[in-house]
């Protein structure tokens, strides 16, 4: 090699490093854009996850029967004395949810109460449906009671009647109804994220 | 804490520690009320039923502080000898009770009914009427409720051309 070719070696050498070193900045940027896209994904199913815990339990289902049957205790047995829903989701004429059901638990009969008690709209029957068809019920206005993404975050996580989940006082004989799995802050937290991101129902 | 309200028409004012305290305790222990019943202590029976506001409670499970302000109303209230309500006839009429105990709590309910059915059919009574009678006096209360709607329909159209 002569000496005078050395300038056009390194300008060269200087193209195919600028070559390189941008393909390789590209990898990098679209393998962190890929962690970034898994994150929300992972981040989306588990507040999801979280969400679908708490509206099955028990202290949600029971009030979201698919029969117009309301249900009560852990194993969702139906309500004694034979009570349904009615035409106004809150029982019958002069026998009411309110006949029995306060705003507030009864720490001395043990019966259950908060503001407004009564069965969730028929359209919302989540008894027997999978995750994803209860948060597709969920977000269908034309089920949900015209509820928009706010209205339904409000109302998740601000109702005193689902709210009463975490605090669902004793039952007749004393002891403490269980509550959902997730806390009410977490749940809280989940609600609000996931309806951020776009209320996207993850695939199975 | 005091609570005030009005009972079978007179202003009542008590005093009480525990402002979650049955109001059935309230009506029978402090007011003297005995007509209504306490019978199971959980909602579930009946026996206890009375008027707040002129809809059926079950009083063992309604903390007293609720109903300050409210109109309460015990079967002490809900007529006179001299002048029974239209159930309590009924009741007389077709000798419903058999040891009575939990005839209080069926009357209110059945008053409330009259009030939200005028004419009840037997599935509207099915459906409201849910108390639990140990003598099983069903089948005549059936037919004094019956009675009570046709006695309750005559007074106020005899009401309504006098």
């Amino acid at each position: 090699m002569k000496r005078k070719d050395l300038p056009l070696l390194i300008l060269i050498f200087l193209v195919i490093g600028f070559v390189f070193s941008t393909s390789y900045s590209k990898s990098i940027d679209s393998s962190y854009s890929l962690v970034e896209i898994n994150k929300n994904v992972i981040s989306n199913k588990e507040n999801f996850t979280k969400i679908m815990s708490v509206l099955t339990h028990e202290r949600c289902l029971n009030c979201h029967p698919n029969d117009n049957i309301p249900k009560q205790g852990d194993d969702g047995h139906p309500h004694y004395f034979g009570m349904m829903r009615g035409k106004d989701d809150h029982g019958f004429e002069a026998t009411k949810c309110s006949t029995c059901h306060q705003a507030e638990n009864n720490k001395y009969s043990g019966v259950p109460g908060a503001p407004h008690w009564g069965l969730a709209p028929a359209s919302m029957g989540w008894q027997g449906l999978t995750h994803k068809e209860i948060a597709r019920s969920l977000i269908d206005k034309s089920k949900n009671g015209n509820r928009s993404h706010e209205d339904l975050v409000r109302h998740l996580t601000e109702d005193k009647l689902v709210l009463w989940a975490w605090e669902p006082g004793v039952d007749a004989e004393g002891n403490t109804r269980k509550v959902p799995p997730v806390s009410k802050e977490e749940f809280g937290t989940a609600v609000k994220q996931w309806f951020e991101d776009g209320a996207i129902i993850p695939e199975e | 804490m005091k609570i005030s309200f009005h009972i079978n028409n007179q202003p009542q004012t008590i005093t009480i520690e525990d402002q979650n305290t049955p109001l059935l305790w309230v009506v029978r222990d402090l007011l003297d009320l005995k007509g209504t019943k306490f019978g199971c202590g959980k909602a579930a029976c009946g026996a206890c039923t009375l008027h707040v506001e002129g809809q059926a409670v079950r009083s063992c499970s309604f903390p007293v502080h609720l109903v300050e302000g409210k109109k309460v109303t015990t079967i002490e209230g809900l007529g006179t000898p001299e002048d029974p309500h239209p159930v309590q006839q009924a009741w007389i009429e077709e000798i419903v009770p058999q040891c009575g105990y939990c005839q209080p709590g069926f009357m209110m309910a059945t008053a409330a009914l009259l009030e939200e059915i005028p004419n009840p059919t037997d599935d509207d009574i099915d459906n409201n009427i849910i108390n639990v009678c140990r003598c099983a006096t069903y089948y005549r209360m059936r037919k004094a409720i019956h009675r009570a709607a046709s006695i309750k329909n005559d007074s106020t159209t005899n009401s309504v051309n006098s």
